[in-house]
């Protein structure tokens, strides 16, 4: 449990008053969980700009008692994993569509809907625990409120080898929803799945996942956050990955008022794989764009690989922030850590705030972490012009290939062409 | 074909005049050569031709087929048949060769109102021009010009000259960094493009390439004019006598 901290009156108020407006669930399986998460919530208090890793990103609106507004944005555009053979799960405003969503069974899985979940052995003993064990050294309110306060969400344990990826549907249907959900994976070892999860979720929207990867499992992980301007989300998954194990994680983002994303990997066996990665494209002309990807990787294991890759192209004045952490513990030898977070600026209002940290125990060990701002190389987009390519067309290539190594760490191809097709409409409506 | 009349020209952020009143008509089916000192404003001129930024044009104007370039954006000079084989090939990380030459290619065909081609048609056309140039069918999938040997690239300007079909063809350079062979082979390339219709503007500092490339008419250019212009000549008194002689005369 992280260390209470000194606590402000504006802190306990604002605590106070997001939890008074909440509807606590009761009972069932997860009540000790959600009780001890209360405390823990209770005890650090939710966040305010004056904690160290919330100075880039304003909090405010992630713990105000109501959720603002946001406009339900009417989407031409086809489901992002439209064309990917899938089973869906559905959450309208985070309420789950039995309608809308698939059957749950699919070999290899079990899911069940916490809502509803009986007694699961294996979910009782995981429920808020690497959550717990993510507020150290670095205390994260909203997942401790997440684990107290979760209305559903999904149990999904993986036995075996998948056939087709499971994809979470968030969809936004109500201008005030503000929607808390958690979401349990456990990969038996030598197990493997892919987990979509695609939509803006609710005008306020908290999510949590936590994934317990056995020796040598596989997690694949690919987001789209929903694109309603005004939406905003605070986003959490937490692993815990063993020996030999595979997880890998990317983000597309595209628009939202308000994203931070936050990562917690702890890496806890040796020989293992740890890749988290994100693209941002943000436009804030009309509405703001302000993304945040707070990341922190550490290895306790042996010969483990850990890559961070994050890329933002900011316009009209959009935000960006990293915050990424290695920590290499003592004894994690031969630890082969990387992590790079650039933004593409496109004119000189936009801005990209990155904080970069290395923290090593280790003496053999392999860690580089880098962080580049600049804005399009005006070379470059001369020689496509002169090639006949008009203006938006090279920016949108030159724009495209500064995303491609974020992009790249998407191993299905056909995943990545529709991420890279969703990309290349955006950027056709903004450049 | 391209008319280019009193041309001046500064440097946008400073008070530095580069181009002092230049005055060149190339006419279809021509080719003409400009050598001149280094520093004298070969590329500067090639560069205002195709619209890159950082330069004001002061007085003068430069028309193709009678269309003004000078108020076109870079895309649409392209467009209008322009083409720039750079003297420093840019390299453009993460695009890659193909798409890069497909979109191009494309995006004239888009802008003159003619069909695109289709990906299977534009590869068989692309590996055919390779070929001729002796370019590797594993350079055409590299981001462009990454890792490109300075020969490499100078091949790979002449790839999309002939992929482009360009109507008024500016060479700064080509041969510097090319061996003999290659040489040959980029002379091989202009040349199969020379059917009367084009012009040619070859920029160079040497005899050599003008012995595989014969040009009509060479011109020198000194602090930013054309000093002297002559028949080819010219270009083998440069070559045995340097500038001094010529540079002395015409002051
Ligand atoms: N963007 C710029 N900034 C500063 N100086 C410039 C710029 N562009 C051109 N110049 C200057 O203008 C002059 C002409 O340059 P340019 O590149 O046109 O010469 P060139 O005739 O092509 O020379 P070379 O034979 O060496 O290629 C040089 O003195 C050069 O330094
Ligand atoms: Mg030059």
């Amino acid at each position: 449990m992280a260390a209470p901290r000194p606590r402000s009156d504006l802190r306990a108020e604002t605590t106070a008053a997001r939890l008074a407006a909440l509807e606590l669930p009761q009972g069932g399986f997860t009540a000790p969980a959600r009780a001890d998460a209360l405390a823990r919530l209770q005890a650090m208090g939710l966040p305010t700009r004056r904690d160290e890793y919330w100075k880039y990103t304003d909090p405010t609106t992630l713990t105000a008692a109501d959720a603002s507004p946001a406009a339900v944005l009417v989407d031409a555009e086809p489901p992002v994993f439209g064309a990917i053979d899938r089973l869906k799960i559905v959450f309208v405003d985070g309420v789950f569509d039995a309608a809308a969503s698939d059957d749950l069974s699919l070999e290899g899985l079990e899911i069940s809907r916490l809502a509803d979940a009986g007694d699961i052995h294996w979910a009782q003993g995981l429920y808020g625990t690497l959550e717990a064990q993510g507020q150290i050294p670095v205390a994260r309110p909203l997942a401790a409120l997440n684990s107290a306060a979760a209305t559903d969400g999904v149990l999904i344990r993986v036995t075996g080898r998948v056939s087709k990826p499971v994809e979470l549907i968030y969809r936004h249907m109500s201008e005030a929803s503000d929607a808390i959900l958690h979401h349990l994976v456990k990969i038996d070892p030598q197990a493997d799945v892919t987990i979509l999860e695609s939509g803006p979720g609710a005008a306020r929207f908290n999510t949590a996942m936590e994934v317990d990867l056995g020796a040598k499992a596989s997690f694949h992980h690919i987001r789209v956050q929903g694109s309603d301007h005004h939406r905003r989300a605070v986003t959490h998954v937490f692993a815990r990955i063993a020996s030999e194990a595979t997880f890998k994680s990317f983000t597309l983002t595209m628009n939202g008022a308000l994203t931070r994303n936050e990562a917690v990997l702890d890496i806890v066996g040796d020989h293992a794989t740890a890749h988290v990665a994100g693209a941002a494209v943000g436009d804030a002309k009309s509405v703001p764009f302000h993304q945040d990807d707070t990341v922190f990787v550490t290895h306790a294991g042996t010969h483990c690989e850990s890559r961070q890759v994050f890329k933002k192209v900011l316009k009209n004045g959009a935000t960006g922030v990293f915050q990424g952490k290695i920590l290499v513990k003592p004894g994690a030898q031969k630890t082969d850590g990387y992590q790079i977070s650039q933004a593409l600026l496109l004119d000189g209002d936009s801005q990209f705030l990155a904080k970069p940290e290395l923290e090593i125990y280790a003496d053999d060990v392999k860690c580089s972490h880098g962080s580049t701002s600049g804005a399009i190389d005006d070379t470059a987009l001369f020689y496509l012009r002169s090639r006949g390519v008009p203006l938006a067309e090279a920016q949108a290539l030159l724009v495209l290939s500064f995303l491609g190594d974020a992009i790249a760490e998407i191993e299905d191809a056909g995943i990545a062409g529709a991420i890279t097709d969703r990309l290349e409409a955006w950027l056709a409506r903004r450049l | 074909m391209l008319e280019i009349k009193n041309l001046h020209v500064k440097l946008e952020e400073e008070d530095k005049v580069i181009l002092k009143g230049v005055d060149l008509t190339v006419e279809a089916g021509k080719v003409h050569a400009i050598m001149g000192p280094n520093g004298s404003g070969k590329s500067t001129l090639s560069y205002v031709l195709s619209g890159r930024g950082g330069y004001e044009v002061t007085e003068g104007s430069a028309t193709l087929d009678g269309a003004e370039l000078l108020d076109m954006e870079p895309e649409e000079r392209a467009a209008a048949g322009l083409f720039l084989a750079f003297q420093y090939p840019v390299e453009i990380p993460g695009v890659g060769n193909m798409t890069f030459l497909r979109t191009a290619v494309n995006a004239q065909r888009k802008a003159r109102g003619e069909p695109e081609v289709s990906a299977a048609e534009f590869l068989k056309l692309v590996r055919a021009q390779a070929k001729l140039l002796n370019i590797d069918a594993e350079m055409l999938k590299r981001p462009v010009n990454v890792g490109f040997s300075g020969g490499e690239k100078k091949r790979n300007e002449i790839l999309q000259m002939a992929m482009l079909e360009p109507r008024m063809c500016i060479l700064d350079e080509t041969d510097s960094g090319l061996d003999v062979d290659a040489m040959r082979l980029v002379a091989d390339g202009v040349n199969a493009l020379r059917d009367g219709k084009r012009g040619f503007l070859v920029i160079t500092h040497y005899q050599r390439l003008l012995d595989h490339i014969k040009p009509d008419v060479v011109h020198i250019m000194a602090d930013g004019r054309i000093v002297k212009t002559g028949g080819p000549e010219l270009a083998l008194e440069v070559e045995e006598n340097g500038y001094t002689d010529i540079l002395a005369e015409v002051q």
